[in-house]
């Protein structure tokens, strides 16, 4: 037997991380297109009359929010979960091989079914439930994707060295597990060409929920698909990474494992605040808006705490343009988990519903603390990945402010089109006949729109900035590994 | 009674339940301090800083015979 030193291996991480950059660029880059399109309608059809089918808005929604949350997002928190699984629980993948094969599985078979999906979505073949669209074939595969994950989850911590789980893993398991649920339970269909005897294309599916049932499973899924795909595992990665970065202890562990509780507790309940006002009982209602506003609590336990974990290195934030990334990604999470609740409650509904308010809410989470926290995470594994530091700091705090600038006409944009939507919506002459007609309310709101094209096209810009500043990592200055104990090294 | 009724105080005792267990937990951990293995919770932030395949684990799992 070879007698090399144990070491961590990350080739799983890379490949995650690689898929990661690239389904980044298409989901924000349809996402742009989308932008645009709201504001001028013509670019429909950008590609010529003959291929709008495949450039209309409705046809690349689908996409632009299945590319970001299960392509961009899910990539970035696999690679996350390969390298700080390992590291945290003291264990190396090379340890076994069940394990190497169960990951590099993992991510061909989920490549492959992206694939699909790409090619499905643009064929306009959906169950038309929102941010569950595939069709069953798709559905089964990702089970056994999931099912993947947690046997490699299960597996690293089989054989760990470290007793306990560091809080990153609880919230990587919590993930696991509710996404299982959500994705079983959202997705029960019948094939309708077996449940009826061969009518129909076999891949075609109806929901077992009709009407009102349907409704609430619906949003029971949506509303906990964000919180168990774009919020728990993210909070699994700034557990490790803001520490590590910045080689500060988390302020308090303890906060951190009752935010934990706190957010497992509450979090289910809230989905029903997407169907206020609509025909799901009252006390549904109510108790969505009621967990909602209590979600506050454990949300800003767990962002409190990482602010606080920079107590007395503040400059740190100055000087690192990493450190900046988790900083202002932990302001944004504590900002939209104060929003969102505030969307929740009946009277602000009233207006908020079915407006871009929405739209504006949605991205100031996604762009400043989902995107900002993969980037930093990829930014804090690539030097060690590679051995190499960094290839540009300058590029990453132009980036970094790119970015902001570009969240920041995104939701400002939105929220006033939101509430001036909701108001002319709403507005009423003495009689009670509707001031406005729809198309009053567009016209008013094409400056808005424009606006936040402009914005996503400066996050997009931002982006492939990092993609480059990466892709330049990889032939950067080797380092040493004293230098990737903390701080990652960074070239000017 | 009818299920709707069973259902709403199904839902207040869990209701009642999960809030003094969450309670209950965040009383223990702020006053014990440490877990039944004696470590303080504090310490577990070292598992990020000091993560090194050579470290020492904070706490080591008992090896297998």
């Amino acid at each position: 037997m070879e007698d090399r030193p144990l070491e961590y291996d990350y080739s799983v991480t890379r490949l995650f991380m690689m898929n990661t950059i690239f389904v980044g660029i298409v989901g924000m880059l349809v996402g742009v297109i989308l932008a645009w399109q709201m504001a001028y309608p013509e670019l429909n059809t950008f590609l010529g009359e003959g291929l709008a089918e495949y450039t209309n808005f409705s046809r690349l929604r689908v996409l632009h929010t299945d590319s970001v949350i299960y392509g961009f997002v899910l990539s970035a928190v696999w690679a996350s979960w390969y390298y700080i699984g390992q590291r945290v629980l003291k264990v190396s993948m090379a340890e076994s091989r069940t394990l190497m094969i169960l990951g590099k599985l993992h991510f061909w078979i989920y490549f492959a079914a992206s694939a699909i999906i790409v090619v499905s979505l643009l064929m306009g073949i959906t169950t038309s439930k929102e941010y569950a669209e595939f069709e069953w074939p798709l559905d089964l595969g990702i089970t056994i994707i999931w099912l993947l994950w947690g046997a490699g989850i299960a597996g690293l911590i089989a054989i760990r060295r470290e007793k306990t789980l560091y809080i990153s893993i609880w919230y990587f398991i919590a993930t696991f597990l509710a996404v299982a649920m959500l994705h079983l339970f959202n997705n029960l269909e019948i094939p309708t060409y077996f449940g009826s005897g061969g009518i129909g294309a076999w891949y075609h599916s109806v929901s077992m929920y009709a009407g009102t049932n349907d409704a609430l499973v619906q949003w029971w899924f949506g509303h906990n698909a964000v919180a168990f795909v774009l919020t728990t595992p993210i909070i699994a990665m700034i557990y490790y990474f803001l520490p590590k970065e910045s080689g500060q202890a988390i302020y308090s562990y303890k906060l951190s494992l009752l935010a934990f509780w706190g957010l497992m507790f509450v979090y289910l309940w809230a989905g029903g605040h997407h169907l206020l006002y609509s025909t799901v009982p009252d006390w549904v209602q109510t108790m969505g808006s009621v967990f909602s506003v209590i979600l506050i609590l454990p949300s800003w336990g767990s962002a409190i705490n990482m602010l606080l974990t920079m107590k007395g290195e503040w400059q740190q934030v100055a000087a690192s343009p990493l450190i900046k990334f988790m900083i202002m990604g932990s302001t944004f999470y504590m900002f939209s988990t104060l929003e969102g609740p505030i969307q929740a409650i009946k009277s602000v509904n009233a207006i908020a519903h079915f407006t871009d308010w929405i739209i504006g809410h949605v991205h100031d989470g996604a762009l400043g603390w989902v995107g900002f926290m993969v980037v930093a995470a990829i930014y804090h594994m690539a030097p060690r990945l590679f051995n190499r530091e960094i290839y540009s700091k300058s590029l990453m705090a132009a980036q970094f402010w790119i970015q902001t600038l570009g969240i920041v006409l995104y939701f400002t944009s939105m929220w006033i089109a939101g509430i001036t939507q909701g108001m002319m919506w709403r507005a009423h002459d003495e009689f009670g006949n509707l001031a406005y007609s729809f198309i009053d309310t567009v016209e008013v709101l094409h400056p808005y729109f424009t606006i936040r094209a402009v914005g996503g096209t400066l996050y997009l810009i931002g982006f492939i900035m990092f993609a480059y500043n990466i892709y330049k990592t990889t032939s950067a200055r080797e380092v040493e590994a004293s230098e990737l104990q903390n701080a990652s090294p960074m070239g000017a | 009674m009818s299920i709707a009724e069973l259902q709403a105080y199904g839902y207040v005792v869990a209701l009642v339940f999960l809030t003094v267990a969450l309670y209950a937990y965040i009383y223990h951990l702020y006053t014990k301090r440490k877990d039944s293995d004696g470590h303080d919770y504090e310490e577990y932030s070292n598992m990020a800083l000091k993560d090194d395949i050579t470290d020492t684990p904070v706490s080591e799992k008992p090896k297998k015979k």
